[in-house]
């Protein structure tokens, strides 16, 4: 993996009054993306507009698509033409694009989609917040595959996970979400953007060697194809068929084995390396809260009320959604009492959660259907509950 | 000299073939090969360097001609294609990106795309087959299907009034518009000469014969049949009204170069518009993609 510093030109450094929209936007541009192809939709609006307005005196396109459908589609073909390519969206355009996320999932096209959750289904609500995408995330287009997913909790985090998400992108190929929600996105925050030599970028795996041994998919040591763009002469072909490692399609049991095992456990196998944790007091804990994105924020009210109560409370953000953090859930699950899921949607991670405890600890859901974050006694409420 | 070294057998388009993918999918009698033949002829004449030339396809028996094809290409998901090429061509300005893909997937699940590709004149080629019917999944009634003619989905015969592309495409803004059938090889491959040479969001229609299914569904006998059918009835008219270009079932089929108008193009007019509201503060947006380097 090759790393670069970032180009100043991208760069906004300095301490900034952002929202989290804004803060996504100024995280792409630092981490070097250069196209962004969008459609407008509350409340991710502002991370497009920041974007059309900074990229001209950066070097680089703003398209507004005529849809999601179109956006995620010129994000595939410009990663393919050699850019760093995003876009941004919430429910209603994620569900649109998840056609093309499984074409990017399945040409390996790293690129990075941001989505500002509000409440669903359907229009739901366009101006109040949720996070009942997340499954969506992990399985929202068809057939097995496997994505990364972020989830930030301020304007700071969304600059700089917007940065891990591109580097993630690029590493493992793969389409990589920054899944946070419209209290995020329009909370504003002190948010410090660092020197451009501070930031460090994961260079696209570009490929060197001689054309005719040129792949598209043919795996390299570390399981990751290199990649070439259109335009330098290997005159490849790729596809969204069933495809061997020329790029070839082909049709049988055989080859879908191969595509697709391969395309889950990049992912898979490289959990422990991509899955980020804030954890708090989890090895004297009773009961551990799991939340992610603003709810944490929320629970942490609760957390030190019952603290306070002297009841052994422990933390775990979920800054990496996806893939779940699996292995370390299960190992606590027989430590702890209980688990305690609050997230604002009717039952999401908390399947997840219930899946790798097993049956071995307790797991209580606090759902909240959406338009409003959780009151944080109704946390404190499930904690008290689950060390009855 | 022996008999064999004078008659290498060649296909004489062979070196933009992906020849390790041959035999192609298409029915005996289909006229995409024709078509493909045409494109072929027309890079080879227009002396592009071919290193710079992307083909994008979508879905359905055109959408195939990117696995056949053997420069940098992709078969993208059905609809998409000219999405996808937006994107290729605005990342990499450098490349000349030809869309080659069919009606159903361009104008019936990617109208949307289409028309606002010609709206914002990007630099594009798009030749699209016509064939009537949605052919790879069976024959069903197509955004293109000429009234009256039978389809899978439309047993009785077809009702919906018809898309003409032509027209579509000169009220979207394309900047060039032409149509010729499959019978029309000579000119077809002067259309995507020209469209190649030229700047701007070009449409080629070309109408082919679907002997499989449209055909056989409305006993309009083989390929042959068709090719009679198109020679007998197809009419060369350069610049026609487009409002004029209606195809009804086994009718006059009007071809001819219909629509061909300079105006900026996508990013020529985003870097015309930025540098005078912008000044020096405009970072020109250029044709050499400086990623790689």
């Amino acid at each position: 993996m090759k790393k670069v510093k970032a180009d100043p030109k991208g760069v906004l450094t300095g301490v900034h009054y952002l929202d989290g929209d804004y803060a996504i936007a100024e995280g792409a541009l630092a981490a070097g993306c250069r196209f962004f192809a969008g459609y407008p939709i509350t409340p991710s609006t502002e991370t497009a507009e920041r974007f059309a307005a900074r990229i001209p005196k950066v070097g680089g396109v703003f398209i507004q698509m005529e849809d999601e459908l179109g956006s995620i589609a010129a994000l595939i073909g410009a990663v393919w033409g050699g850019k760093k390519a995003m876009t941004v969206t919430s429910g209603p355009g994620f569900s649109l694009m998840q056609e093309n996320i499984g074409l990017a999932c399945m040409m390996e096209t790293p690129l990075v989609i941001a989505n500002v959750q509000r409440g669903g289904p359907s229009t739901g609500l366009p101006t109040l917040t949720g996070q009942q995408d997340i499954m969506q995330a992990r399985w929202g287009s068809h057939g097995d595959y496997e994505i990364i997913a972020l989830s930030p909790d301020s304007p700071q985090e969304c600059f700089d996970l917007t940065i891990e998400a591109f580097n993630l992108a690029e590493i493992y190929r793969v389409p990589t979400f920054i899944m946070t929600d419209e209290c995020v996105g329009h909370m504003h925050e002190k948010v410090v953007i660092p020197p451009a030599e501070e930031i460090e970028l994961v260079e696209r795996k570009w490929y060197t060697g001689p054309k005719e041994e040129y792949f598209p998919y043919k795996l390299d040591k570390d399981g990751i194809p290199f990649m070439v763009k259109a335009g330098d002469g290997y005159r490849f072909h790729t596809t969204g068929l069933t495809h061997d490692e020329r790029g070839y399609p082909v049709i049988n049991a055989e080859c879908q084995d191969w595509c697709v095992r391969h395309l889950c456990d990049k992912i898979r196998k490289n959990a422990d390396k991509i899955i980020k944790l804030e954890e708090d007091e989890i090895d004297t804990a009773e009961v551990i809260v799991i939340s992610y994105g603003i709810t944490s924020r929320v629970a942490t009210r609760a957390v030190q009320k019952a603290r306070q109560q002297g009841i052994k409370v422990g933390t775990i953000r979920l800054i990496t959604v996806w893939p779940f953090a699996e292995k370390k859930i299960r190992e606590l699950a027989s430590k702890v009492g209980a688990f305690v899921v609050p997230e604002i949607n009717y039952g999401q991670i908390v399947y997840e959660v219930e899946r790798c405890a097993g049956g071995q600890a307790k797991v209580i859901h606090v759902p909240h259907c959406g338009g409003w974050v959780h009151n944080p006694e109704d946390i404190y409420n499930a904690i008290k509950e689950a060390v009855k | 000299m022996k008999a064999e070294d004078r008659f290498e057998e060649r296909n004489p388009i062979e070196d933009l073939l992906r020849m390790d993918r041959i035999p192609h999918i298409w029915c005996p009698g289909c006229g995409i090969g024709t078509v493909v033949t045409s494109f072929a002829e027309a890079l080879k004449k227009s002396e592009l360097d071919l290193d710079k030339v992307a083909v994008v396809s979508g879905i359905g028996c055109t959408g195939r001609v990117a696995g056949y094809i053997k420069l940098d290409s992709f078969h993208t998901t059905h609809g998409r294609p000219v999405a996808f090429a937006t994107g290729l061509k605005l990342a990499n300005p450098e490349l000349k990106v030809v869309v080659f893909s069919g009606d159903g997937d361009l104008a019936g699940i990617g109208g949307n795309h289409l028309i606002h590709a010609a709206r914002r004149n990007m630099d594009l080629v798009v030749i699209c087959v016509n064939n009537f019917n949605y052919a790879m999944t069976g024959g069903q009634v197509a955004a293109t299907t000429p009234l009256e003619a039978n389809a899978s989905t439309a047993p009785y015969g077809n009702f919906e009034f018809p898309f003409s592309l032509p027209f579509l495409m000169e009220a979207a803004g394309a900047t060039y518009v032409a149509r010729w059938t499959a019978l029309h090889l000579r000119r077809v491959t002067m259309s995507i000469m020209e469209a190649l040479q030229r700047k701007g969001f070009s449409f080629i229609e070309v109408i082919t014969p679907c002997v499989t299914l449209y055909a056989r569904r409305n006993r309009l006998g083989d390929g042959l049949n068709l090719l009679r059918y198109y020679y007998d009835n197809s009419e060369i008219h350069h610049g026609a009204d487009t409002r004029l270009l209606d195809i009804s079932f086994q009718g006059k089929i009007v071809v001819g170069k219909f629509v061909e108008k300079d105006k900026p193009t996508f990013l020529d007019a985003m870097n015309q518009h930025f540098t005078r509201v912008l000044g020096d503060d405009y970072q020109l947006y250029g044709r050499i993609n400086n990623d790689r380097d």
